[in-house]
């Protein structure tokens, strides 16, 4: 409780402080302090969360194309109100030879670079910025980093689950929908990969999510921070997206919340702890991801038993499966319908590709 | 019904309170203006809530009478089951700053003071369910809409005469009453605290524009108890039923579990459905014509 209230006591500092500054400089965005290192830089399109330390700058999603330079200029104001409160080292020894002076000058220093840029999903809002933010970043190499390849110093690396670059590009000879500047750098095709490194501080593992808001998408676990970015999968400003087409399904929905609770510890009664930040609206933590959670799951099982009934999906709409909840979380931008539509079409059984009969002489009798 | 009564008595109190407030608790000591730390009278101590006002402990499941709550309020509690309680993640929940007074529950209440200036910079409300509610009173403004919401909500507090005037926003979403009757993470909770001697009024205004179609104006008394000392409220959470991970336990729409607990009520007490139903209308003396005219057994649908 003591944190929770730290934390957003800290936040109406930042918005009614010198973080205020900071909105204005940003135009439409917002930055808050979410917990450690990590930071939610608001109004961009979808959420971003960033770290920012000593090691640099990593963005999990890049927000809309639009917002990209607000976005920028937002996270060198936040470098450099950081560097700002930062206090000198403390010396209790050695003042006959070296003073702590020239230390406290240091937040004039130019700031660490972005490093990073993590994508929960190939969404535009969520990749838009990913071309000029990785341009504005750097990729230390040497080692075995990227030795033989002359442009890959040139800006900050972009991870994601491989069907996010499946999604961005395209095969060679046709037009894909994103430039390549934009595309991922490292991708992954396991159940999860880890940043080679602590960054910030922090251990940062990238989960996958499968078909569940898209087949592509990833949550983001700082494990010093103890801070869950989860991308489109969690949103609280409406219903979960839930794009069918590009293989999502209600059910990978559910499981995906169902497995970022498995990492959620509480700080007190399911409230701070693993602060968690959506793809869209405000932070939240184990106690609002479980509502949503049960939420998801009783309107899926509704779903789920009108289907097994031989509803249509117009009698499923008719029906008005998710009527409790929609005055919170149906928008006109994500009405209940569509959202009950794509939950309804992801729980239909799937039509079986017809197949070549097979000769009756060559069946197994 | 019970409602309609702390309606009542908000309107008296307030209208009492402001009576007979003193110009000077609305400015500090050298009259320089208003003053949020300086002002009203000392609230800190032990209260103990007096039960004789309304019985707020034992719910009843399907009791809606005096909530003015919508169709979609309704239909959530009709797929509302209480083994839902035994879930990991809700087994150790606290009540919220909406409704932690209904408890019912002792309450601690306490003081910071700037150690300069002397004046009082919080309050801290305090229950036996452990949520610390901090109100401010330096003037600092709520967070911002994308800060994260607690179960004790974000507090701030201002005199109007010797009543202190609370203002509560980013409250979890949570139970308004404990039979599936919920609030959302929208609402807005206006309280007002008045200390009449021993005596301690804690009145609750209630706004959710997403399931209540008016306020929710509830009162809880309490008297003041030297002896007493809130025990400790410790909750582990425990493996209470061996269910498939997943699992959410509710009622299915159109099951005979969906209606049975409000046909039940209804039965025991002989209210009409379309009385229980009837949202924010229980809340008004007219509705009481309609319970008396309603045949025995018309709880029935």
């Amino acid at each position: 409780m003591r944190r929770m209230l730290l934390i957003v006591f800290a936040a109406a500092l930042l918005t009614a402080g010198p973080g205020a500054q900071q909105t204005r400089d940003g135009g439409d965005l917002e930055v808050l302090p979410v917990h450690g290192s990590i930071y939610l830089v608001a109004g961009a399109g979808g959420n971003i969360a960033v770290s920012v330390g000593k090691d640099g700058v990593l963005l999990v999603d890049s927000g809309a194309a639009p917002m990209t330079d607000k976005v920028l200029a937002a996270i060198r104001q936040l470098q450099k109100e950081l560097a700002q409160r930062e206090q000198p080292p403390e010396l209790r020894f050695g003042a006959e030879t070296r003073g702590t002076l020239q230390a406290s000058l240091n937040y004039i220093a130019p700031p660490k670079p972005i490093r990073y840029i993590i994508n929960t999903t190939a969404d535009a809002d969520h990749v838009g910025g990913n071309e000029k933010v990785a341009n504005a970043g750097k990729t230390f190499t040497g080692g075995n980093v990227a030795g033989d390849i002359a442009d890959a110093g040139q800006g900050a690396a972009v991870i994601a689950y491989e069907n996010v670059l499946t999604r961005m590009s395209a095969p060679t000879g046709e037009q894909s929908p994103t430039p390549s500047g934009a595309w991922p750098t490292d991708t992954f095709f396991q159940e999860s990969m880890k940043v080679s490194h602590f960054f910030n501080g922090d251990g940062v593992q990238i989960i996958h999510i499968p078909s569940a808001h898209t087949d592509g998408d990833s949550i983001v676990y700082f494990r010093h921070s103890d801070v869950i970015a989860t991308g489109d999968i969690f949103d609280m400003t409406h219903y979960p997206v839930i794009d069918v087409d590009k293989g999502g399904s209600i059910k990978g929905i559910v499981d995906g919340l169902n497995r970022v609770l498995d990492l959620v510890i509480p700080e007190f009664r399911m409230e701070g702890g693993t602060m968690i930040v959506p793809g869209h609206g405000r932070i939240g933590d184990g106690g609002d991801l479980a509502y949503y959670r049960d939420m998801i799951t009783i309107i899926r099982d509704r779903v789920e038993d009108m289907v097994k009934k031989g509803m249509t999906l117009d009698q499923v709409k008719a029906a008005k499966p998710t009527a409790d909840y929609d005055p919170r979380w149906a928008t006109k931008a994500y009405t209940a319908d569509m959202f009950v539509e794509a939950a309804y079409k992801s729980l239909v059984p799937k039509k079986p590709a017809p197949t070549k009969s097979t000769p009756a002489s060559t069946t197994k009798k | 019904m019970r409602q309609m009564t702390a309606a009542a008595v908000l309107a008296v109190t307030l209208a009492a309170t402001l009576a007979r407030a003193p110009a000077r608790a609305q400015q500090d000591p050298e009259g320089a203006g208003p003053s949020f730390g300086f002002g009203g009278v000392d609230l800190s101590g032990e209260w103990t809530p007096v039960r004789a006002e309304d019985n707020t402990g034992n719910t009843e499941l399907g009791d809606w009478v005096g909530i003015p709550m919508n169709e979609a309020a309704r239909l959530r509690a009709m797929a509302w089951v209480a083994s839902i309680q035994t879930l990991p993640e809700w087994q150790c929940r606290p009540h919220a700053a909406s409704y932690i007074s209904r408890g019912p529950s002792q309450l601690r209440i306490s003081k910071e003071v700037d150690p300069t200036s002397r004046e009082t910079t919080a309050w801290h409300m305090e229950w036996l369910r452990s949520i610390d509610k901090a109100i401010y009173m330096d003037g600092r403004p709520h967070p911002s809409a994308n800060a994260p919401h607690t179960w004790g909500g974000y507090s701030t507090g201002e005199w109007i005469g010797d009543m202190l005037k609370i203002t509560t926003t980013h409250v979890k979403e949570e139970y308004l009453k404990r039979d599936g009757v919920f609030h959302s993470d929208q609402i807005t909770v206006t309280s007002y605290l008045i200390r009449r001697g021993n005596y301690l009024t804690f009145i609750l205004v209630e706004n959710d524009p997403v399931y209540l179609t008016e306020p929710l104006v509830r009162s809880t008394e309490y008297q003041i108890d030297t002896h007493q000392n809130i025990s400790p409220y410790p909750c582990n959470v425990v493996e209470e039923v061996d269910r498939p991970k997943g699992i959410v336990p509710h009622n299915m729409p159109g099951t005979p579990e969906y209606t049975n607990d409000v046909k039940d009520f209804a039965n025991r007490y002989h209210i009409p459905w379309d009385v229980i139903t009837a949202g924010a209308a229980t809340m008004y003396p007219e509705i009481q014509a309609r319970v008396k005219a309603a045949p025995a057994g018309n709880g029935k649908r």
